[in-house]
């Protein structure tokens, strides 16, 4: 049973598969309390999440972006008092079968915050993306590699575990606009939080289209690589509320 | 009233221009349709226009640090203090990109407290859906 485990969903037009996560998600993990944050979205995702009867459901009144929708969930995550959450998308592109395999590590007190990667050995044999996004990948790769102090395979994943204490700290500071994956990572770090990368398997998604295309893909790496610049000369958060 | 003549007829006008323009932006606070914070700059930059119609020599010693041309040291003083004020518009824009997120969050919060409480409430009462 996964009483103590709050599964965060964000959600933004996934009408046509949300309820499929949501049923995975549920046999995966009985007991799990499933939260779908719903961003706003124009489709009929909030009614399709609520017809299933397996999840509580937050609607955002306007859209805030990914990072705006996950942090509602750690959120609730925080007040309702769940000792783990796991960050997983609604798209599909995650599996249900992976999400023990991620909190591992948190279980048993090897790290505070897992993050499921496609590129570590022996899991996903092989991911094909456009030669500009395997650039941008490759480039995160090494500043958050250096910034972090330990090796990140894969920094834009989104399929996450956190422990409590990961929690409260993200519910309060979670770096929350468009995309935060690469930039959470290095506040993590540079707050002393103990990461560790999980191979885990993940899908092609089956709906949608990536949000991060052609010109689009240059303003997020430069915006993201500035913001993570800018965590890692910051003072740590928890030194400074400390001092 | 033996000054006045010294004056040039651009003192004049720019002077003249200069106390509306301080005066417009009073009006504006004292309306409260702008906020003292936000008034500030503008009554800096008015204020600065208003020494510099008065005294316009004080333009020639922009000659000093290599501005020959005395008007371009107007125009500098012009530019930097509106983007001074751009710059106070953006860390304005961003606190309240970041308030209205929080409100956002917290609104979804609590209208997910409100129909759980509603949905205990409506058990709580012989198990009968009340009706909206």
């Amino acid at each position: 049973m996964y009483e103590r485990l709050c599964v965060i969903i964000p959600c933004y037009n996934e009408a046509d598969c949300i309820a499929g996560v949501l049923r995975d998600l549920a046999a995966s993990l009985p007991g799990a309390t499933l939260v779908v944050v719903n961003d706003h979205s124009d489709d009929a995702s909030a009614r399709e999440a609520v017809a299933t009867g397996l999840a509580e459901v937050l609607s955002l009144p306007v859209h805030l972006g990914i990072g705006g929708a996950v942090q509602t969930g750690m959120k609730f995550a925080v007040v309702h008092h769940y000792e783990y959450a796991v960050k997983f998308d609604g798209d599909g592109q995650h599996q249900a079968a992976e999400v023990e395999r991620l909190l591992q590590p948190i279980r048993n007190g090897e790290a505070e915050v897992a993050i499921g990667s496609r590129f570590l050995a022996g899991v996903t044999p092989h991911f094909h993306s456009p030669l500009l996004r395997r650039a941008g990948m490759a480039v995160f790769r090494i500043v958050n590699s250096l910034l972090a102090g330990q090796r990140i395979t894969d920094n834009t994943s989104g399929f996450r575990a956190y422990n409590r204490r990961a929690l409260e700290f993200l519910a309060e500071h979670y770096p929350a606009f468009d995309y935060p994956e690469p930039e959470e990572i290095v506040l993590l770090a540079h707050n002393r939080f103990r990461l560790r990368e999980v191979g885990t398997a993940m899908a092609a998604r089956t709906t949608g289209v990536s949000s991060i295309t052609g010109w689009t893909s240059i303003y997020y790496m430069v915006k993201v690589l500035i913001a993570i610049l800018m965590v890692a000369v910051r003072p740590a958060i928890t030194e400074r509320q400390t001092l | 009233m033996n000054w006045i003549e010294h004056l040039t007829r651009i003192q004049i006008i720019s002077l003249l221009g200069s106390v509306l323009f301080l005066l417009g932006i009073l009006e504006c606070v004292r309306r409260q349709l702008l906020k003292e914070a936000y008034a500030l700059l503008w009554l800096a930059l008015g204020g600065g226009f208003l020494v510099l119609s008065a005294f316009p020599g004080l333009l020639e010693l922009a000659r000093h640090i290599g501005i020959l041309y005395a008007p371009a040291a107007l125009f500098l003083f012009l530019i930097f203090g509106i983007i001074l004020i751009l710059i106070q518009y953006s860390v304005v824009l961003s606190r309240r990109t970041e308030q209205i997120k929080t409100l956002t969050q917290e609104t979804a919060l609590l209208r997910h407290r409100i129909e759980q409480l509603e949905k205990n409430a409506d058990s709580a009462v012989d198990g009968k859906p009340r009706q909206s």
